[in-house]
């Protein structure tokens, strides 16, 4: 009986709880740290396998496109020029968010994204058409949705104004709710939608709170039911990457350009 | 009274089964037996986490202070969870994609947690390991038969090969666009249910009450 009594002891319990709680963290940690590799693998080529379905969803290009056949260059985001120095295929675009000497800090006000940093390069991918014209702009896009970070390609025609898809790739959004915003029938609304009015303006966006009639409505998307801090995450990081400490001055030079 | 170690492992798939006699983890059958290979998948790994959370469970259990049993449980079963999705994430991408979030509902079905309070906390490691695949496999059973049978009648197909040809592309068979809705799944679980007490009586409860007027009439 005595041994019931010690087995029992407030010391015993803790002991045991946290020596389990040691050794499940243990486990966890190890498998969590020894695949991230794989991980990082499987998420690339999602990347890659996203990129390709949408190429091939906006057939109107007439070929099939491979990721191979695109043109990967790098900008510079200040400056809006292409950036020459570094090699395209060796730039990761995580690494460079992440390190205080390729990136900046995005002040307070203009970080509609959430992002607390990006990097001064970004990569992205040009579709040449006959004459060598820019036919397609394939952006990466990022941003803080509800509970997770969402990764988006924006793909815009090569007039730097309209909107041809926007495709995510990653995120941990809730299934069923915020998760939508992978459903064709959500993603078909960013198909040939204008992201600027007739001034330049910057007007795109995803309507949520009702909101009614807008002027706003041609330039927005009907945000999700239940989702509406996904949609205002969605909202916001578009607002914030094509926005003036986003992809802006990058594409008011393709525009004056293609003049 | 030891059971057979043959008995421990065979007695959960028909006499014992936690989905049909027991009524556990129906919300996760409803959700992933739409297809056959999410079906196997979810099997694999229910019997994967049941086997090593009984046996670690009934490793430890004799150190176990009774009043954090539950909580320990739960920490060991939610690790084991954490650990099997992240290999599914690693090597089974597309199908831990389909299975989303119920990988990590495992925690929560009432089987796992079931098997290590009501049996590896009195009963040893091997045995313990033992009554976990064995539930794990009668779980595993009826998601088989579930998922089969929802994916053949509802696309026509079985692990993704098209066996009949539906009607959209000039085949004979319809679709049931009812099997791939949760609904069906109730209804052939109820289905299995029903036949299985048909064959073994003694499963069937005795009803908690029974109408007035019956009893008056069988005076």
């Amino acid at each position: 009986m005595s041994e019931t009594v010690s087995k029992d002891s407030t010391l015993r319990a803790l002991g045991v709880a946290l020596a389990v709680a040691f050794v499940c963290a243990l486990l966890v940690s190890v498998v969590a740290v020894g695949l991230r590799p794989i991980h990082k693998a499987n998420i690339e080529a999602e990347r890659i396998a996203q990129l390709e379905l949408v190429l091939a969803a906006l057939s109107d290009i007439g070929r099939a496109q491979t990721i191979e056949s695109l043109e990967a260059r790098l900008v510079n985001l200040e400056t809006g020029a292409f950036d020459e120095s570094t090699d395209p295929a060796t730039f990761d675009a995580d690494r460079a968010a992440s390190k205080p000497t390729t990136s900046v800090a995005i002040p307070a006000e203009l970080d509609l994204a959430g992002l607390k940093r990006r990097a001064l390069l970004a990569q992205v991918y040009l579709v040449r058409g006959g004459g060598n014209a820019i036919e397609l702009i394939i952006l990466p896009v990022s941003g803080r949705g509800y509970q997770s970070t969402l990764r988006a390609w924006l793909v815009l025609d090569g007039d730097a104004r309209t909107v041809r898809a926007l495709k995510f790739y990653q995120h941990g959004e809730t299934p069923g709710v915020g998760a939508r915003i992978e459903e064709p029938a959500w993603e078909a609304q960013w198909r040939d939608l204008p992201a600027y009015d007739d001034d330049g303006v910057l007007r795109i966006g995803v309507r949520s709170h009702g909101g009614g009639y807008s002027d706003d409505a041609q330039y927005q998307v009907d945000g999700i039911s239940g989702a509406t801090r996904t949609a205002q995450g969605v909202d916001g990081m578009l607002r914030f990457w094509l926005g003036d400490f986003g992809f802006a001055s990058f594409l008011q030079r393709l525009r004056e350009e293609r003049l | 009274m030891q059971e057979s170690k043959w008995r421990i492992l065979s007695r959960p798939l028909v006499d014992d089964n936690p989905l049909t006699l027991q009524i556990l983890g129906i919300c996760s059958a409803l959700a992933v037996t739409t297809s056959l290979d999410t079906a196997l998948l979810m099997s694999f790994v229910v019997v994967c986490v049941l086997a090593l959370g009984s046996g670690s469970v009934s490793l430890i259990r004799n150190h176990l202070p009774h009043s954090v049993r539950i909580i320990v449980q739960i920490t060991i079963i939610a690790s084991l969870v954490i650990v099997v999705d992240q290999v599914l994430q690693a090597y089974a991408f597309e199908l831990s994609k389909r299975l989303s979030v119920f990988v990590g509902l495992i925690i929560t079905n009432c089987i796992v947690l079931g098997r290590a309070e009501g049996y590896a906390m009195h009963n040893g490691f091997v045995a313990s390991v033992l009554d976990g695949i064995g539930n794990g496999l009668g779980y595993s059973l009826i998601l088989i038969v579930v998922g089969t049978i929802r994916e053949f009648f509802g696309k026509g197909s079985l692990l993704n090969v098209q066996i009949l040809i539906p009607t959209s592309q000039g085949g004979a068979f319809e679709p049931l666009h009812l099997m791939l809705l949760p609904p069906s799944a109730f209804f052939i679980i109820g289905g299995i249910i029903w036949f299985i007490r048909r064959k073994r009586p003694q499963q069937v409860e005795k009803p908690e009450f029974t109408l007035r007027q019956l009893q008056e009439e069988s005076k």
